[in-house]
C-alpha cells in the first residue's frame, strides 16, 4: 500500500494558473515519477492563497514550506532536494521586499500573519474540486446544524452576528433574510451574486474558485431560513474557472444527496442552477441581475419594491454577495457572538480586500473591520515599492472614493469610510503613489462607468458623458475656469437622480478626488501642469545633460527617432517628434531622462 | 447521504486525507536523508516508518526529512521528538529497527537505549 508522506499544494487560482502553475504541476509530477516517489507524494490543487504577485506558489506539507515564483524547471530541484533529501530549496523561498528577510514557512510571512481568515479559511488548505476535503474541514456541518434549528433561529443568529452585505452597500444580511421570509408569495428564491465587476476586485472570483462548496452551503442555509427551495448562481462568463469549479461542486453535492430532495433526511429540499452573465457591470445591481436571469435585458428598475418582496419572476428573493454567503457557515457553526467579537461597533467580522496597485504584496487579504489603511498597506502589503511616497488609496472601485494619506490611521469600516466620501464597496483597494495623477484616476473610473452605463436613465447616460468630456479636456490641458464647479454640480445631480446604484455612485471618484486633491485639478486647469507628471499632454521628456553619458540606448529604443545624438555625446529629445511613450525614460541606465512640465506650448 | 451519521462518517474518512496539512501533530520523526543517509538505506527506513505508522493507524505523528548532519558513518539517522521530551537520535536505523522504534518509543514511550546516538535537551 502506498503511504502518502507529503502533500504539495499548488495554488490553482486564476492568477497562478495564468502564470503557468499547471506547467509547474506537470513538471513536478514528471520529476516525482522519475525519482520514483510518486506514490508517496500527493500533489493537490488548492484555492487562491492570496499572494498573487508571488505566483505560481506551492506549499509543501507537513513542514509547511512555502515556495514562490515557481518555474517548471524548479520542479526537479524541489523533488531531488526537498522531497527526497529533506533540504529546503532556499532560493525559492519568500523574501520580505523591504527587509530582504527570508521566510520558509507560509504561516510566518507578514502577509499572512496579519490576516484573519474567515472567508478565506479553506484557501490554500483544501482542494476546491474535492467535496470530501471540504467535508473534512467541517464542511456541510453548518447546514446540518441549521436543519436542526428553526428557520427563525437561523435568521436570528445571522441578525445577532451583525453580518452586513459584502457586495458594497452593507445592508444587514439577517434583516434581508427576515424580510424575505415574511414576504408573501411562493416560491421563494436565493440568488448568489457573483457578478463581480469592479476593475481591480477579484475576491469573489477567488472564493468561487477556491472554496465553491462554502458558497453552496451558505446559499442552502439562506434557502432554509427564508423558505426557498431553489437557488441561482449568477456568475460572469469571464470567470470560466469559477464556473467550472461551481459546476463540479454542484454535481458532487448532488451525488452525495446534499442538494436535492429531503436533505440529510429532513423535509428540506433545495436545488441550485448556475446562470452566466455576459459581463455587463450593471448586472451586479440586483434588479438588473434579476432581469438578466429572467432572460431580459440587464437593466435595473426602480426600487421599491425590493427583491425581498418582488424579485425573481416577481417572487420574494434574497440576493447575497459571494463573500456574504461565505461567512454564513462559520457563523452558524461558531455562533453569533464568536463572529461579532471581531470588527468594530457597527461593522462586524472581516473584509476581504483585493490589494492592487503600487504596493509590494499585491493579492487577496482578509482583515478584521477596524484595521487601519496604514496597517493594510505597510504591514500586510509590505509598503510602497521603490521607496515612493503613498498618495492615496481608492476603495470601492468606480463607485468608491479615495482616501488620502492623512487618513492612514483611520480604522476602516462601513461608517468611517462613508464619512470621508469613500465606501467599503466590494473590496477593491487600489494603492496609488506619488506618480499617480488624481485627475487621471477620476477620469479612468468615470470612463469605465460611462461605458458601462446601461443607458436606461438620462442622468447616468448623459450626465456621466458630460462629466467625462470635462475631465478629458482637463487632462489634455484644455480645462477652463468653472470646470470644477460644473463637475461638482453635475456629480451631485447624477448622484441624486439616477435610477440605480451604478449612476448613483458613478460621480464618487470625481467628487472625492476634488474634495481631497482640488489643487491638482487647479494645476491642470490654470497652469496646464500635471503635478504627478503623468498626463501625457502636459509633460515633455528631456535629457538631463549632466547625467547623460552618450550611450545611445534612448535613440535605439525610441520608436519614432525623437531621441537623437551621437555616441559619447549628450543626446537630446526632439519634442516635436516625441510621442511620449516613455520608453527612453524607462530604459536609460543613468536616469538621465526626466519628465518635465511642458512649458513652451503654453505661451 | 441520508443522515447526519453519513456526513460524520465521510468527514472522518476525509480528515485522514488532509491531516498532513493541519500541522497539529505532536510527535515528529525526522529521517536523515542526505546522500550518505540514502546510500545507507534511509529510504527503506523512511518507508518502513510510514508503513508501520499506517499499520498501527497512528495519526498524530509527522514524518519529515533532513539533510546530512555530518555523522555519515552512523546513518541512517532517525530523530524522534516528542513534546516536552529531549530529542532522541537513533543510529544505524535499519527498516527492522525503525519498526521497533515506532512500536517501542512512539507507541509505548520506551526509548531503546542501545541504539541511541545522542540525546539533545530542549530541541
Amino acid at each position: 500500500m502506498a503511504i502518502i508522506r507529503t502533500n504539495v499544494l499548488i495554488c490553482a487560482g486564476s492568477a497562478c494558473v495564468s502564470s503557468r502553475a499547471y506547467d509547474f504541476k506537470t513538471a513536478l509530477l514528471e520529476a516525482l515519477e522519475e525519482a520514483g516517489i510518486k506514490e508517496e507524494v500527493n500533489v493537490v490543487d488548492t484555492g487562491c492563497i492570496g499572494t498573487c504577485d508571488l505566483g505560481p506558489v506551492a506549499i509543501v506539507y507537513p513542514d509547511g514550506i512555502f515556495y514562490v515564483h515557481l518555474k517548471p524547471e524548479d520542479a526537479k530541484v524541489i523533488v531531488n532536494e526537498h522531497l527526497l533529501k529533506g533540504r529546503v530549496v532556499n532560493r525559492l523561498l519568500y523574501q520580505q521586499p523591504m527587509t530582504k528577510e527570508v521566510f520558509p514557512s507560509l504561516s510566518e510571512i507578514d502577509f499572512i500573519v496579519r490576516q484573519k481568515r474567515i472567508v478565506l479559511r479553506n484557501m490554500g488548505v483544501i482542494d476546491p474540486e474535492s467535496i470530501e476535503e471540504y467535508i473534512a474541514k467541517e464542511g456541510y456541518q453548518a447546514l446540518a446544524k441549521a436543519l436542526t434549528m428553526s428557520p427563525e433561529d437561523v435568521i436570528d443568529t445571522v441578525k445577532k452576528s451583525g453580518l452586513r452585505g459584502r457586495g458594497g452597500a452593507g445592508f444587514p444580511t439577517g434583516l434581508k433574510w427576515e424580510l424575505t421570509r415574511k414576504a408573501t408569495g411562493n416560491p421563494k428564491y436565493v440568488i448568489c451574486n457573483g457578478d463581480e465587476g469592479d476593475p481591480g476586485a477579484f475576491m469573489d472570483r477567488s472564493v468561487l474558485e477556491g472554496d465553491p462548496h462554502s458558497i453552496i452551503e451558505g446559499m442552502m442555509i439562506a434557502g432554509y431560513a427564508v423558505g426557498a427551495s431553489k437557488g441561482f448562481f449568477y456568475v460572469r462568463a469571464e470567470y470560466p474557472l469559477a464556473i467550472k469549479r461551481i459546476e463540479n461542486a454542484l454535481e458532487q453535492a448532488r451525488s452525495y444527496g446534499l442538494i436535492g430532495e429531503n436533505i440529510l433526511g429532513t423535509d428540506f429540499s433545495f436545488d441550485i442552477e448556475l446562470r452566466r452573465g455576459s459581463g455587463a457591470f450593471v448586472c451586479g445591481e440586483e434588479t438588473a441581475l434579476i432581469a438578466s436571469i429572467e432572460g431580459g435585458r440587464g437593466e435595473p428598475r426602480p426600487r421599491p419594491p425590493y427583491p425581498a418582496n418582488r424579485g425573481l419572476w416577481d417572487s420574494p428573493t434574497v440576493i447575497n454577495n459571494v463573500e456574504t454567503l461565505a461567512n454564513i457557515s462559520p457563523i452558524i457553526l461558531n455562533g453569533a457572538e464568536w463572529f461579532s467579537s471581531t470588527g468594530t461597533e457597527k461593522s462586524k467580522g472581516t473584509k476581504v480586500f483585493a490589494l492592487a496597485g503600487k504596493v509590494n504584496n499585491t493579492g487577496l487579504i482578509e482583515v478584521p473591520f477596524g484595521t487601519t489603511l496604514g496597517e493594510i498597506i505597510f504591514d500586510v502589503g509590505g509598503g510602497i515599492p521603490g521607496g515612493k511616497k503613498f498618495k492615496a488609496a481608492q476603495t470601492g472601485g468606480p463607485s468608491g472614493g479615495c482616501i488620502p494619506a492623512e487618513y492612514l490611521d483611520l480604522p476602516i469600516d462601513y461608517e468611517s469610510l462613508k464619512q470621508i466620501g469613500a465606501i467599503v464597496g466590494s473590496g477593491g483597494l487600489i494603492i496609488m503613489d506619488e506618480d499617480t495623477c488624481m485627475v487621471d484616476v477620476a477620469r479612468f473610473f468615470l470612463e469605465f462607468t460611462q461605458s458601462e452605463s446601461c443607458g436606461k436613465c438620462p442622468p447616468c447616460r448623459v450626465g456621466t458623458r458630460k462629466m467625462l468630456d470635462i475631465l478629458e479636456r482637463i487632462v489634455n490641458g484644455e480645462g477652463e475656469e468653472g470646470d470644477i464647479e460644473r463637475l461638482i454640480e453635475l456629480g451631485e445631480e447624477i448622484r441624486r437622480d439616477s435610477l440605480c446604484g451604478l449612476g448613483q455612485t458613478a460621480p464618487n471618484p470625481v467628487l472625492s478626488t476634488i474634495r481631497f486633491f482640488r489643487d491638482e485639478y487647479e494645476a491642470h486647469i490654470r497652469e496646464k501642469r500635471c503635478p504627478a507628471k503623468s498626463c501625457r499632454a502636459l509633460i515633455a521628456y528631456q535629457v538631463i545633460p549632466d547625467k547623460c553619458r552618450g550611450c545611445g540606448i534612448c535613440a535605439r529604443v525610441c520608436p519614432v527617432g525623437a531621441a537623437q545624438g551621437k555616441p559619447r555625446e549628450i543626446y537630446h529629445i526632439d519634442t516635436g517628434l516625441c510621442i511620449k511613450c516613455g520608453d527612453c525614460f524607462a530604459k536609460c541606465p543613468f536616469g538621465a531622462i526626466e519628465k518635465a512640465d511642458l512649458v513652451l506650448e503654453k505661451v | 447521504m441520508k443522515s447526519l451519521e453519513d456526513l460524520k462518517r465521510i468527514r472522518e474518512q476525509a480528515q485522514a486525507q488532509i491531516k498532513l496539512r493541519t500541522q497539529e501533530a505532536n510527535t515528529k520523526i525526522i529521517v536523515g536523508m542526505g546522500t550518505c543517509g540514502i546510500a545507507a538505506g534511509a529510504r527503506e527506513t523512511l518507508m518502513a516508518i510510514l508503513d508501520e505508522l499506517s499499520k498501527r493507524n497512528i495519526q498524530d505523528v509527522v514524518v519529515t526529512q533532513t539533510g546530512c548532519v555530518g555523522l555519515c558513518e552512523y546513518e541512517p539517522l532517525v530523530n524522534v521528538v516528542k513534546p516536552g521530551q529531549p530529542k532522541i537520535t537513533y543510529m544505524k536505523v535499519t527498516p527492522e529497527r525503525a519498526r521497533q522504534i515506532v512500536a517501542s518509543h512512539i507507541v509505548n514511550d520506551q526509548i531503546i537505549n542501545e541504539w541511541v546516538l545522542s540525546t539533545e535537551e530542549g530541541a
